[in-house]
């Protein structure tokens, strides 16, 4: 069986069993590396990637269920021009350690904007905390947040 | 900007740990070359997220004014970059940027020279800008890349020069190394590497750390290499490869099932806390922060203020699990790793499977922020078990989530007993005994072969090697002992290290080793001495301070905390200082935070005043200061490792909880340059202070101490109710 993806607007016929976590055919299948997985339990926010335009974390829902939805993962989030804008504000404030967490934190603040382009502070809290950092780069993505919004 | 171009310089700096690296690599070409019109920049530090890469460019262009974007940093790899030991301790600009700074100052000066012997005039008329010397008055313009054919290969480093004067924040700033890449996801972590032909390997983890692997279910085993999987086992080692990752975990799911495991005594299930006293210790009196052999003597019986701080068991936490590629071709093993000491890795790993060193080549590629002595080690070797029975194959082996939490090596559990006697208003005399398992943990070469006794899968070969009792650490400020020794100038110190072993985890390196706790203790106890002398905070502090940079770093916290409005009910706010090591980083830490009446604390404001002496990249500086702090609130608020008789119980983000957005303050962070002062390190300089300015502030707005991290709800409420 053969699953269809659309994928950063492209459409992949996808080989891999159908209860293979998305991001496992993200990298393994497709190459598309910049997907983390920090957890695989859904609890550090690392691999999330927009699904229709919603942040979801990718390490645990199976393939199949994303059959048919628009995925865009890190790689396609310049895609648009809130994904460039999320982008250049994290480049602009220096908003990263070692950056194993900056991929699911675009995506998560690329999905807040075009949702909301001018969030109030317990949205972006609301939209951040599933996301770990380990590093303590939270000031900083708060910042590009703030930079990457119309406030 | 130009550079003006001086004479030889005089002497700076000197005498300190700075020196090491260029001691051991003496010539310029052993820090830098050059590739057609870009420089490459050789260390044998490794980014761990600390931003040395980016330290390290801005030096380089300081001294040599080549444009950024024409700078790289040479691939770590063990052979072929110098061999610096391991990267900790926050030493990485102080070494590694010394030696490299030396290195730019020289050979811009021998460039100098050479164009001064083609084209005349004094050195002193020579501009150098973006790369380019220019004499002044003329057309003479001489391209740095294209003296370089020119440089003999065997010019030595000169040491001890003066660094270009400049201005401050006069220089643009690199963009940090990577980043860019970062947010587009396509930064390269040891976790993306494909190879043709790769397969992926898990390992299969007993129920605990004293297990051992009495069978495996055989037709299980039959039925996963008929479906193509290669099962790996040495004794209690075992682990499993495939071509692809998804089916690999699912096959070491099953295979994990069919594993019947000796679970003999299970882990000590004591109380550590119980554990840590001077009956069982191996005790040293500590002089001038070094531990000694010299006799203990009594504790003093005038010391009437006494109090007992602990931390218990903590994690490191890598947000990614370790990772590693290894390939043997049945001659050389090479391994792709993220461990912080290529070259100790590469001597344990050879010596483990009586390999020559040539034989192992180590490269490293970066990990998520590891924080100390995390996985990345143990995550190697165990690749390369596995490439070593598949020979040929590179094998790219993770650990689980659940791996990491549990099978890491832990930060060591804490005790810290404070005792102090008051005159005057001043400490007169004071007592400080630090209780903990060793923070030296990471494999290295040494006696009984300690390399390979520290490398986790060793443990459980078939013919083992360790784990072995650590032997004490005495260096100065090292271990446990780190900040031991107060910064304050008390009259009377007596200071002891007890080293208790026979504890139920394997313990190593964390951030700050045992100077999180004893700042933590130090400047807790302070707060308290201060309030009972009803004497302001800062006042206290300064009673007993004589260095004027210390001095500086309170004076600058006080003016700011003066400008704050006032607490209100339930909110409090406290003070810390102290200096990294009493020699590198001093930071003073103020924090506003509110306790609800559901007993949770939420961090409200912090302000981080810093001096590093002579600040080279302002923002990695004051993204370390921050991420320190955050780190330890993490520590202070929440962090925990648990386990009982049957193994580790933290096994994730939800039973080992740690800080997230929702609990983040606004951070303000001040560094105070000083151009003509040393550079050091400030990876770990904020961590101690900000757990004792929270632990001051949670009293400040409760009058709750507490003395034991972390300040969970469950631990504010037991400590109010037994007060």
């Amino acid at each position: 069986m053969t699953l269809s993806l659309t994928i950063n607007g492209k459409t992949h016929e996808v080989r891999s069993d159908p209860d293979t976590p998305l991001i496992y055919v993200l990298r393994d299948e497709l190459g598309l590396k910049g997907t983390k997985l920090g957890c695989g339990l859904e609890q550090c926010g690392a691999c999330a990637v927009l699904v229709n335009g919603q942040a979801v974390l990718s390490c645990v829902s199976a393939v199949e269920a994303f059959d048919t939805k628009e995925i865009t993962t890190i790689e396609g989030i310049s895609g648009t021009e809130i994904g460039r804008a999320v982008q250049d504000a994290f480049l602009k404030m220096s908003a990263a350690q070692c950056g194993y967490c900056t991929a699911g934190l675009v995506v998560a603040t690329t999905a807040l904007l075009s949702r909301t382009p001018a969030p109030d502070d317990d949205m972006i809290t609301q939209a951040l905390t599933p996301h770990l950092c380990r590093c303590g780069s939270h000031p900083r993505v708060l910042r590009a947040v703030a930079r990457a919004s119309n406030r | 900007m130009p550079l003006r171009v001086t004479p030889k310089g005089i002497a700076c700096c000197g005498a300190g740990l700075e020196q090491v690296s260029l001691d051991a690599h003496t010539l310029i070409a052993d820090w830098i070359t050059f590739e057609g019109d870009r420089l490459l920049i050789h260390t044998g530090k490794v980014d761990i997220g600390q931003r040395i890469s980016t330290a390290l460019i801005q030096i380089t262009h300081e001294e040599l004014t080549i444009p950024w974007g024409r700078i790289d940093i040479a691939p770590v790899r063990t052979g072929h970059a110098p061999d610096e030991g391991i990267t900790s301790g926050s030493n990485s600009v102080e070494q590694s940027g010394y030696a490299l700074r030396s290195a730019a100052i020289t050979l811009r000066e021998h460039m100098i020279m050479m164009a001064v012997a083609r084209h005349g005039a004094d050195a002193a008329d020579w501009q150098l800008t973006d790369g380019v010397l220019s004499l002044s008055g003329t057309n003479h313009r001489i391209e740095l890349t294209d003296l370089i054919p020119d440089v003999a290969p065997d010019v030595p480093v000169d040491q001890g020069h003066l660094p270009a004067h400049r201005a401050q924040n006069d220089l643009p700033r690199p963009e940090m190394s990577g980043l860019r890449k970062m947010v587009q996801g396509a930064f390269t972590y040891v976790h993306d590497l494909e190879w043709p032909d790769m397969v992926h390997a898990r390992v299969i983890r007993p129920p605990h750390a004293r297990a051992t692997l009495r069978d495996i279910d055989p037709k299980t085993v039959v039925n996963l290499k008929a479906a193509g999987f290669s099962i790996i086992r040495d004794g209690s080692f075992l682990a499993l490869a495939g071509t692809k990752e998804w089916p690999v975990i699912k096959a070491a799911t099953k295979l994990s099932g069919a594993c019947d495991w000796d679970l003999g005594a299970g882990l000590p299930a004591k109380n550590v806390f119980d554990a840590l006293n001077p009956k069982d210790a191996q005790r040293f009196l500590v002089v001038d922060g070094t531990p000694t052999s010299k006799p203990i003597p009594d504790t003093n019986p005038n010391l009437d203020h006494t109090a007992r701080f602990e931390r218990p068991y903590q994690i490191h936490g890598s947000l990614a699990p370790s990772a590693a590629l290894a390939h043997w071709t049945g001659e050389k093993l090479k391994l792709h790793s993220h461990s912080q000491g290529i070259y100790p890795l590469r001597d344990s790993i050879a010596d483990s499977l009586g390999l020559a060193l040539e034989q192992v080549e180590i490269t490293h590629v970066p990990g998520s922020g590891c924080y100390g002595h995390g996985g990345a080690d143990d995550a190697g070797f165990e690749a390369c078990l596995v490439a070593m029975a598949l020979p040929g194959t590179p094998v790219l082996l993770k650990w689980s989530r659940e791996d990491e939490h549990a099978w890491e090596p832990f930060a060591s559990a804490m005790a810290v007993e404070l005792a102090a006697e008051m005159e005057g208003g001043k400490i007169k005399a004071y007592s400080a005994q630090v209780f903990s398992d060793t923070h030296r943990g990471r494999p290295r070469p040494g006696p009984n072969r300690t390399g390979p006794a520290r490398l986790l899968a060793n443990h459980f070969r078939a013919d083992p090697i360790g784990p072995i009792a650590t032997a004490p650490n005495l260096g100065k400020h090292a271990g446990m002992h780190r900040n031991l020794e107060p910064v304050y100038a008390f009259a009377e110190t007596h200071l002891v290290k007890n080293l208790v072993t026979d504890l139920p985890h394997r313990t190593s390196a964390m951030r700050c080793l045992g100077a999180a706790a004893n700042i933590f203790a130090l400047e807790s106890f302070m707060d308290e001495l201060a309030r009972g002398q009803s004497i302001p905070p800062f006042e206290f502090r300064r009673a007993h301070l004589e260095d004027p940079r210390a001095l500086g770093v309170l004076a600058e916290l006080e003016r700011q905390v003066s400008l704050r409005p006032a607490m209100a009910d339930g909110s409090g706010r406290g003070i810390a200082y102290a200096q990294y090591k009493n020699k590198m980083t001093r930071v003073g830490i103020s924090v506003e935070l509110d306790v609800n009446d559901r007993a949770e604390i939420r961090l409200l404001d912090a302000r981080i005043v810093a001096d590093a002496g002579r600040v080279i990249d302002a923002d990695g500086l004051t993204a370390q200061l921050e991420g320190g702090f955050l780190q330890a609130a993490s520590w202070t608020l929440y962090e925990q490792a648990t386990w009982d008789q049957g193994g580790i119980q933290s096994r994730d983000w939800d039973s080992y909880p740690v800080i997230r957005f929702d609990n983040v303050p606004n951070i303000e962070v001040t560094l105070l340059d000083h151009p003509n002062a040393a550079s050091v390190g400030a990876g770990e300089a904020s961590p101690g202070p900000a757990i004792a300015a929270i632990a001051n502030a949670v009293f400040d707005a409760t009058n709750i101490r507490m003395r034991r991290m972390p300040f969970t709800p469950d631990a504010i409420r037991q400590t109010a109710a037994a007060e």
